[in-house]
């Protein structure tokens, strides 16, 4: 690098810093104030950190309230998005290495359904649940978004990949269509899978529109449908608010740091929001 | 496979322009059961988008020609068929064109303002690629994967009026306190803040993949030419940039058309109506009024204001190709 350019690179770095730091400022400030005594997070002036720090907002949470079953809930709901996965790698396999009738017609109805934005889908996805009974169940809850256009394409695109004379060999071998899926096909798509996997558990994780709409029963509530009940309460408690906002997104910070790459890439390819 | 890097955002936009899979004959081992397997691989996963992503439009389009309500649901007999009737009503109700509006008013501040800020950041982003940078990129893209709820309990908090952080410090510097989310005109604004903070990580990633993806003989070219980096930029880096330039707009665009999390948690629309979006006007006519029709009839015009829109963006780039 050209010695005079070096200036500049300092101070564009500085002024980065410094908006990464703005940026990420809100988390900090949920994680440190939830570890406030409640009287303290309203004090005047405000403080940053804790002066005794106390997991007192989070024992709460679990005792009090019923977060203990939102936690359950939310984590069910995140594995049924396991099955999600499963059947997404099935139909891309099956539009990547099949030409059967029908193919071209059935690919471009996939790919439609990207278009339709949840606002129209709400209130009929709402009724067809309701017509099916699996409104306030957790299945209810993760069917709208079992399955994506978008991750049946990312896998359509990697299997497409896979060398045709590998499946042709294992057929000669007389293995069965799915167990060459199962033995062959799954264990090279590890890398879509990793994306894809971890794409689904942090919308799983996330997801509240759905919840919102199925679940009428406390039962059924996940996370972010019970935290978003912290906000209605008549008196705010604003340690109690960020402890909750802390249980839902720290896990996620913590799968962002180990599965950085992954998430980008994903992300990058999906262009999701 | 697409690389992380250059590659992904032809891969986003490129649905019509991967080539597909190549096909060979392929001998037909295992008879009629190797027939019908790709249809048991494909069943599962169309079943359900068929069931959650197609037929929903059908029905949507089919019940907002019905006065349904919480009581058809129980006594479906009740369900009366009204024509157009919802749709009339629909544009003769003040509250949907108010919401109209100000769906339009955030699509106008809210566009060019994610476009700017992430831009600037990636340019920033791209001037070094050391460790230090790419560590940076982390904190940017953070908002983007952490769940709304949560995002809006700590803006909330920020913003409370009391107590709130923003308050405080501007207590500090003598300055009066700010209704941040009571105020209906700074309300607005707040609101779409914190939208612009959530969406400014992923589009920067996406800039910064273009970014890098340019030739670096072209730079080196312009600067041997005697260009300045600013000339450089605007002459031979933008240009580059249509691609995702085009991308990031049409889904910015098509995202503040159904925005909807930020103001549905912070304001649940208020106060008194000033950040009720057009989604949020169907979400609470369907669910908080339960009049089924007429929230149906609101969501088939905000598909065919998504539509038009994009159909309108894809002639421009087309034209703009030519």
């Amino acid at each position: 690098m050209i010695d005079h350019r070096r200036p500049a690179i300092v101070l564009t770095g500085g002024l980065l810093a410094v908006g990464a730091l703005v940026t990420s400022f809100p988390f900090l400030w949920m994680i440190t104030s939830s570890l406030k005594p409640a009287t303290e997070a309203v004090s005047v002036p405000p403080r940053l950190w804790p002066s005794e720090p106390t997991f007192a907002a989070y024992v709460r949470l679990f005792t009090e309230l019923d977060f203990s079953r939102y936690l359950v809930n939310t984590v069910v709901v995140t594995l049924i998005g396991g099955v999600g996965l499963f059947f997404m790698a099935m139909a891309g396999y099956g539009f990547a290495k099949y030409r059967f009738r029908g193919r071209g017609v059935l690919f471009l109805l996939v790919l439609m359904t990207l278009m339709i934005p949840v606002q129209v889908t709400m209130i009929p996805t709402y009724l067809i649940l309701n017509e099916l009974h699996l409104t306030d169940t957790l299945v209810g809850i993760a069917a709208p978004t079992l399955v994506s256009a978008f991750g049946i394409f990312l896998f359509r695109q990697f299997m497409a990949t896979i060398p045709d004379e590998l499946l042709e060999a294992a057929r000669l071998d007389g293995a069965g269509e799915m167990r060459i899926f199962l033995r062959i096909v799954l264990p090279l798509s590890r890398p879509i899978i990793a994306v894809q996997a971890v794409l689904t558990f942090i919308a799983g994780w996330n997801s509240f529109l759905w919840p919102l709409i199925i679940a009428t029963d406390q039962d059924k509530y996940t996370l972010s449908v019970g935290l978003s009940l912290l906000n209605q309460q008549v008196t705010v408690n604003p340690t109690l608010q960020m402890a909750g906002a802390s249980l839902m997104v720290v896990p996620i910070i913590v799968v962002f740091v180990i599965f950085q790459r992954h998430i980008v890439q994903g992300f990058t390819m999906s262009g999701l929001k | 496979m697409t690389t992380p890097g250059g590659a992904a955002p032809a891969a986003v936009g490129g649905t019509a322009v991967v080539p597909g899979p190549t096909h060979r004959p392929r001998r037909r081992l295992g008879g009629w059961r190797a027939v019908l397997a790709p249809y048991g691989f494909v069943a599962p996963a169309l079943v359900l988008l068929a069931m959650f992503g197609l037929l929903p439009i059908l029905v949507a389009a089919g019940v907002s020609l019905t006065d349904l309500d919480i009581k058809g649901l129980g006594q479906p007999e009740t369900i009366e068929f009204i024509g157009l009737g919802n749709y009339e009503r629909l544009f003769s109700d003040p509250d949907f064109w108010r919401a109209l509006g100000t769906t339009a008013y955030f699509v106008v501040i809210g566009v060019p303002t994610i476009i700017a800020v992430s831009l600037a950041i990636a340019v920033a982003l791209n001037v070094s690629r050391s460790r230090f940078f790419r560590a940076l990129r982390a904190f940017y893209f953070l908002p983007a994967i952490t769940a709304i709820v949560a995002i809006s309990l700590i803006w909330g908090y920020l913003y409370n009026s009391q107590f709130g952080l923003l308050n405080q410090l501007l207590g500090t510097l003598g300055l009066g306190p700010v209704g941040w989310l009571s105020d209906p005109g700074t309300a607005r604004l707040s609101v779409a803040l914190v939208a612009v903070w959530r969406a400014t990580g992923l589009n920067t990633i996406i800039f910064l993949a273009a970014l890098q993806s340019v030739p670096r003989e072209y730079l080196e070219a312009a600067a041997l030419d005697g260009a300045s980096r600013w000339t450089t930029f605007w002459r031979v880096t933008f240009p580059l940039l249509r691609f995702a330039l085009f991308f990031v707009t049409v889904t910015t665009l098509i995202g503040w058309l159904q925005f909807f999390d930020e103001p549905y948690v912070l304001t649940q629309g208020g106060p008194v109506g000033a950040t009720t979006s057009i989604s949020l006007f169907i979400f609470k006519n369907g669910f908080s009024l339960n009049q089924f029709g007429y929230a149906s009839a609101g969501s088939i015009v905000l598909f065919v204001i998504i539509a038009a829109v994009t159909a309108l963006q894809l002639r421009m780039r087309r034209s703009d190709d030519d």
